[in-house]
């Protein structure tokens, strides 16, 4: 016979935590897997311009990138409220972006070189101008491969 | 001999907290910006001591997208208002689908995998902004212009089997690339008007 016992007082049992541990694990390995860490510094403003048809950019050891902006706040003091070019970690002009480029490209293995893409990241208010002598500069420097950085257009306009 | 020795357990209570702490950098150095933009190529650099030339091409084979310093637009000698109007009129330009003679001329094109289909290879598209064009603007032409191409293409792989252009085997999208190449091409830039 069953016996029905109710005036016993009920504990809740005490959860194990032992597999916390292995579930923040996946969590940080999921982060570590994405994390893409921060290329530079950026010294320019950037807000990328919209787009819809984005690829990805694959192999990102292959990818250099051109920072076109207006230089921030602090830099603003010693380098004027100008579009300026950022390469590395520095500002920098239209006539050493060959150079950066060359040199870049000859720490690259051999077999990679020329699959090297400069991505431009632009601000969105950027003048054509200065766009079109970094393009001329890349054209002489035989960097081919471009790419717009963009993000996905919303549609809520 | 001696007794054996127990192996005293390793308190692991801490662990959760030091995969916390690794958890929480990573969270925090994290900056999920994927790396997407448009894919283009350059042309090839032109030898120093050269001069652009002309190079001919019949006036129906050109479709002329210029670009002023206001960000308006002028599409073969049209002013078009909305940006998104563009790319039907691309789609239209590169397809020719009625043999318009305005249009690109069509020709008979042996392509793997496809057999004989007719294209317009010969078109470009020649994309003209000035020195102060937005970037926005910019981007946004030529993203109209490359949806052109992807809208042409998914069209094609539809038609002819049935599927997304982007589920089709790499042979094939090489194939469709034939029938539909992009050829944009961008001149110097000029000083239209306008300041």
């Amino acid at each position: 016979m069953a016996k029905i016992r109710k005036d016993e007082p009920r504990e809740t049992p005490e959860m194990s935590t032992s597999s916390l541990p292995d579930i923040i694990f996946m969590f940080l390995f999921f982060f570590m897997m994405i994390t893409t860490m921060k290329e530079v510094t950026y010294k320019v403003v950037i807000r990328p311009p919209q787009a819809t048809e984005l690829t990805k950019l694959e192999n990102k050891s292959l990818v250099r990138y051109v920072y076109i902006g207006k230089p921030t706040k602090e830099w603003q003091k010693t380098f004027g409220s100008e579009t300026r070019i950022q390469l590395g970690d520095a500002f920098a002009d239209v006539s050493q972006l060959e150079d950066f480029i060359v040199t870049e490209r000859s720490s690259m293995k051999e077999e990679d070189q020329n699959l090297m893409t400069v991505s431009i990241k632009a601000d969105k208010d950027t003048r054509m101008g200065i766009v079109t002598d970094v393009k001329q500069a890349l054209r002489r420097a035989y960097a081919l491969r471009i790419n717009y950085a963009a993000v996905q257009k919303t549609n809520n306009q | 001999m001696g007794k054996q020795r127990k192996v005293p357990k390793l308190n692991s209570s801490s662990m959760a907290d030091i995969s916390f702490i690794l958890l929480i950098f990573f969270l925090v150095t994290t900056s999920m910006d994927s790396n997407k933009g448009l894919q283009r190529r350059l042309p090839q650099p032109l030898p120093p001591d050269q001069k652009p030339e002309d190079i001919d091409i019949k006036k129906r084979n050109i479709f002329v997208v210029k670009v002023n310093s206001m960000n308006q637009l002028l599409v073969q000698g049209e002013i078009m208002n909305d940006v998104s109007q563009l790319k039907d009129k691309a789609k239209e330009f590169i397809k020719n689908e009625a043999n318009d003679p305005s249009l690109p001329e069509k020709s008979v094109q042996y392509i793997d995998y496809l057999g004989e289909v007719e294209t317009t290879k010969a078109h470009v598209i020649s994309l003209q902004n000035d020195v102060d064009t937005q970037y926005q603007t910019y981007i946004e032409v030529q993203n109209e212009l490359i949806a052109a191409y992807n809208e042409l293409r998914n069209e094609f792989a539809q038609s002819r089997f049935g599927r997304k252009y982007e589920e089709l085997p790499v042979e094939l999208q090489k194939s469709i690339q034939k029938v539909y190449p992009q050829n944009i091409s961008e001149a110097e830039p000029k000083n239209y008007g306008g300041n």
